[in-house]
């Protein structure tokens, strides 16, 4: 499918860049025109995706998380986010809802929440090599404009 | 501080307010078990009216809170929850846990 616009930002796995990301997301998703609950649901799953890459990707280090942001044809926003950690063994266990290999303060909802808030989710992993987590969402074209 | 609280005879109201994401999650939290603990309050209201924005950290700090309620055997309500959180709740069906009023 033809990208139209794209954009792609690095930054290194710290939390203080959760809010940067979502942040960011939203500011490029403004270009299709979207509705606060949509520029609410992309920032969402957003969070969800860095703060896995921040969180489980490098448990004991710092290291490099990408985040690519695309409009493609039909007002479609992808958004991958990448990371080059620990990788997850069995991605089907891992986006099961409560599944989760962090402490209390994780829910294991975040792939849950990736799912519902966008249209589409792909997760492909490789233990020791890192993560791509690969979301779509059309955003509605509205009367009017 | 992110939390502000307010109590009266074991009444404790807590008020969130920023964003509730990994990054603040852990301060949140640490107060709010402070605050409990200090009080031991017979109910617990967590007012998140000055919420902006929370994903799945917010749900495990409802959750872990609610348990520790639950622990002093305290009540706990959720008020003013803003749209975008409701939704995050909502896909964690917290709503069946948790009342939110
Ligand atoms: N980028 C990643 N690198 C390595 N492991 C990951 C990554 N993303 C997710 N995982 C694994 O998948 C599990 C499920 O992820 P999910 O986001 O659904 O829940 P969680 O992060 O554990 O909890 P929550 O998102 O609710 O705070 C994680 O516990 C972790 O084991
Ligand atoms: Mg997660």
């Amino acid at each position: 499918m033809k990208v139209e616009n794209q954009v792609t930002l690095e930054f290194p796995s710290r939390s203080a860049n959760e809010s940067f990301a979502r942040t960011a997301a939203a500011c490029f998703a403004a270009q299709l025109d979207p509705t606060l609950e949509e520029v609410n649901d992309v920032k969402t799953a957003v969070s969800e995706a860095v703060t896995n890459a921040i969180v489980h990707a490098y448990p004991e280090k710092l290291g490099k998380v990408a985040m690519k942001l695309r409009i493609k044809q039909d007002h479609i926003l992808e958004i991958v986010v990448k990371d080059w950690g620990v990788g997850i063994a069995d991605v089907d266990q891992a986006r099961t809802p409560l599944f989760t290999t962090g402490s209390e303060e994780r829910s294991g909802m975040g792939f849950t929440i990736m799912e519902s808030f966008m249209d589409t989710l792909k997760v492909r992993s490789t233990p020791g090599k890192g993560t791509t987590v690969t979301m779509a969402r059309k955003i509605a074209r509205r009367a009017g404009r | 501080m992110p939390v502000k609280c307010k109590e009266e005879q074991r009444h404790l109201t807590a008020r969130v307010e920023g964003e509730l994401d990994h990054h603040q999650a852990r301060e949140v939290m640490e107060e709010l078990d402070r605050r409990i603990d200090a009080a031991q309050p017979r109910d617990l209201t967590l007012d998140l009216g000055g919420l902006t924005f929370t994903d799945s950290s917010g749900i495990a700090v409802l959750i872990r809170t609610y348990r520790r309620m639950g622990q002093i055997r305290g009540a706990m309500r959720v008020v003013n929850t803003p749209p975008q959180a409701q939704k995050v709740f909502q896909a964690a069906g917290l709503e069946r846990l948790i009342r939110f009023e």
